[in-house]
């Protein structure tokens, strides 16, 4: 999308004037050179995305029809079979993808509002002149530079109710040892703190950016308005971010509906399995079980539901856009 | 190591004997050149019985898990081998188990993974109905081999279908283990071998000792091992024989599961034990009673203080039963296409089976009747005391598929009820319906 714009709105005005004086955008011919280029330009990216994203999830949805192990000379034409099982609880495995898609979604909400106040508000205090700032700024981003093996082991120790180190200081001190990694609600605290040490640096990274980008006539001007600091951020700063922001809260719900490490590694789906995520169940059904086409149907259920939560998110934070215009 | 009413305390160093006459008979046996035609199966005697390969200049792949303190011992036999062997280069590919059982199928499907490679005997019904791996029943007769030179139960154990996938290389049990320091405080010279000895032993390792918490019991990792081990003990079983159906929320199940529960409700054991942590434990000498896979004799071996001994699982129920599982050779589909690299696997198999000695070192009791009887393996003290368990070990029904039963279902109630989430006999219940569904499930998927 955004590529495209800019060819067809500027590039041929700008022919269009050296040419000398017709209305913009009324030359076919023009029309049909803004195209072609356009289309070499997204050309080599757009075969990347037919092979290795549409074809394979195509091919998805062709597997999530069919009884598939890849392996196995039959591979049975079920229809619509495997959806029908997750929705109506008719599999072995839809009751376990559902709670892996309720501990998914209790993870995500946990997460991302975290994900989202904090990195902004580090951004705004890292985004005043101070020595040293860039030093700090280093140590908030360092974590997410880490694998999760090792945020996950490493909060695995850090977190384990007897063998723990939080738990050797609790205990030191006199308080009752905590359960972080074996029973709930401590288990999604045990998810979403690792989480946000871990990812917290990046977000503020692009919101430092954002922040970056807005001018600074526009504070100056508020401040001569008498607008005081609050004010500032709350009329400036968060209109002047709200692009950044979509961007920031669209990848952060989807990358915390797809967590894995964390639950695979720090809780291990404990209690029970009420900490397993849907990834972790799509991953076993079909890469251990090798039940792919049940794999594939819940990976598309997961898809759909990723689609309406973000579609949901974009259309409340681009709600407000045009009042903005309109001052 | 007989049949003496307790288990003597072992000492802490291992003598390990010196092994200098290994690989001497490298270049001992015979081996005929001969070669059949492609596709046809290959028949007893074509290649000689025999660890040498004469045949033309032939690379095999040899994938495994062995990513701990095994990996080295495996290797180290695989370039002897290749020493002994100039016309085969054996390349060893080490993965992470849970990876290598994901990554094997794919990678032989498409011509790239391994010819010869280790599995668990409860993953050979699965990949044999896979087609992953191939009937070994002519290599197998080619090496004369047969269940005389094996442990019955694991030879017996890698036949799917009347045809036998695995070569066993060897068994490893649970075991029990001791924290001598602290038993000693207590008064206990020998290790428990019953019910009425280990709860007593637990108590006066409480009082005397000063271990508020002798024996930490884990809601993960090995609880389970420690279930099936007990159910067993009480005269259940996980499943049916024909892996068709879940016993195990019989009475035995809720019996076993209850006794690893008690320790948690009264206190013996630390509530929430995670995976790990009871080893931990175990190093730092916080606990004192563990019961843990037998390669963890070279985890406590690593700690300079920790002194402990080890035994087989005490018999808690009715009859000893421990779990066990084994490492199996098996040659995939990719490896039949050449002739030269089946005989060539046969080598590398009879090599590595005949000098299983070295493996047992990594802390493994050798499949091989004959291993396990020298002189040497008797030296490997923890080991053999361990192999005691041999006649009683469980594996579970050779049934494609059963491997991926256990997680969701009995390992996941285990977890429950040791967390104190559900009670016993609910968490099993549960989890048997949920599995009897999955044996269901899996029995149309391998015979459509």
């Amino acid at each position: 999308m955004a590529t495209i714009t800019p060819v067809s709105a500027t590039a041929p005005a700008q022919e269009v004037r050296r040419g000398g004086g017709r209305a913009p955008n009324a030359d076919p011919a023009v029309m049909r050179a803004g195209l072609g280029t356009a289309l070499l330009f997204i050309g080599p990216y757009l075969v990347l995305f037919c092979t290795f994203v549409l074809a394979p999830i195509v091919y998805g949805l062709w597997i999530s029809l069919h009884q598939w192990d890849f392996l196995l000379p039959g591979k049975p034409f079920v229809g619509l079979q495997n959806y029908v099982d997750l929705l109506t609880g008719g599999s072995t495995t839809s009751e376990t993808f559902w709670n892996s898609m309720r501990a998914t979604a209790v993870f995500t909400v946990l997460s991302v509002p975290l994900l989202m106040v904090l990195p902004l508000a580090l951004a705004v205090a890292l985004n005043k002149k101070f020595p040293g700032r860039n030093a700090v700024r280093a140590v908030f981003f360092a974590p997410f530079v880490l694998g999760v093996a090792v945020i996950g082991l490493l909060w695995r120790y850090l977190l384990d109710p007897n063998v723990g180190v939080i738990n050797y200081y609790l205990d030191l001190l006199g308080f009752e040892r905590i359960p972080f990694t074996t029973a709930t609600p401590w288990v999604w605290l045990a998810l979403v703190v690792p989480t946000l040490w871990w990812t917290a640096g990046y977000n503020m990274v692009i919101f430092l950016a954002g922040l970056q980008d807005i001018s600074a006539e526009l504070y100056e001007a508020a401040e001569l308005d008498g607008a005081n600091s609050w004010q500032r951020f709350r009329h400036v700063t968060l209109p002047g971010l709200r692009p950044v922001t979509i961007f920031v809260l669209t990848i952060t719900i989807l990358a915390s509906a797809n967590v894995f490490g964390q639950p695979y590694l720090i809780t291990q789906g404990q209690p029970g399995g009420e900490t397993r995520s849907v990834i972790m169940q799509i991953g076993e059904e079909g890469l251990r079980r090798f039940n792919m086409g049940s794999a594939s149907a819940m990976s598309t259920v997961l898809t759909l539901a990723l689609l309406i939560v973000s579609a949901i998110c974009l259309s409340f934070l681009r709600e407000r856009t045009p009042k903005e215009q309109k001052r | 190591m007989t049949h003496t009413p307790s288990s003597p305390i072992l000492p802490r160093r291992l003598f390990l004997g010196s092994l200098g006459a290994v690989g001497a008979s490298a270049a001992l046996a015979a081996c005929g050149g001969g070669s059949t035609p492609p596709g046809a199966a290959p028949t007893s005697g074509a290649f000689g019985k025999g660890d040498t390969y004469t045949g033309p200049k032939v690379a095999l792949a040899f994938w495994n898990g062995f990513t701990g303190g095994d990996g080295p011992f495996m290797k180290k036999m695989v370039d002897d081998f290749n020493k002994a062997n100039p016309n085969v280069t054996v390349s060893m590919n080490t993965l992470q188990w849970a990876d290598y059982y994901s990554k094997v199928p794919n990678a032989v499907a498409s011509g790239a993974g391994p010819d010869v490679g280790i599995m668990h005997i409860d993953s050979l019904a699965t990949n044999a109905a896979r087609r992953v791996i191939v009937p070994l029943d002519e290599i197998a007769s080619g090496l004369e081999l047969e269940e005389g030179d094996f442990s019955p139960v694991v030879w017996n154990a890698g036949v799917y279908q009347d045809k036998r996938y695995g070569i066993p290389l060897d068994i490893h049990p649970l075991g029990f283990y001791g924290n001598t320091a602290h038993l000693e405080k207590a008064g206990i010279s020998e290790l428990p071998e019953d019910r009425e000895g280990f709860e007593a032993a637990v108590k006066a390792l409480q009082d005397k000792s000063a271990v508020q918490t002798p024996f930490w019991v884990t809601a993960t990792w090995p609880a389970h091992l420690m279930f099936n081990s007990l159910i067993a003990q009480f005269g259940g079983s996980i499943f049916d024989e024909e892996g068709a159906k879940a016993t195990f929320n019989s009475e035995a199940g809720v019996e076993a599961l209850q006794w690893l529960r008690s320790f948690v409700d009264s206190g013996a054991s630390p509530k929430n034990v995670s995976n790990d942590a009871q080893a931990v434990a175990f190093r730092q000498q916080r606990n004192s009673l563990t019961w843990d896979g037998i390669w963890m004799m070279n985890e406590w071996e690593k700690v300079k203080d920790l002194q402990w001994a080890a035994a087989p699982v005490p018999t808690i129920g009715d009859e000893p039963a421990v779990w066990a599982s084994s490492h199996n050779f098996v040659v995939t589909t990719q490896a039949t296409k050449d002739q030269n690299k089946l005989a060539a696997s046969r080598a590398f198999i009879s090599y590595i089976s005949e000098r299983s000695i070295e493996w047992a070192k990594s802390g493994q009791v050798p499949a091989r009747n004959s291993v396990r009887e020298s002189q040497e393996f008797k030296d490997l003290t923890v080991q053999s005391t361990l192999a005691d368990q041999l006649d009683h070990v469980v594996f579970p029904p050779a049934v494609p598929g059963i491997g991926d039963v256990t997680q969701p279902t009995w390992e996941t109630a285990v977890n429950e009820a040791i967390l104190g989430k559900k009670e016993t006999k609910a968490a099993l219940d549960d989890a048997a319906k949920k599995a009897d569904a999955m044996l269901k499930a899996n029995q149309a998927k391998y015979q459509a």
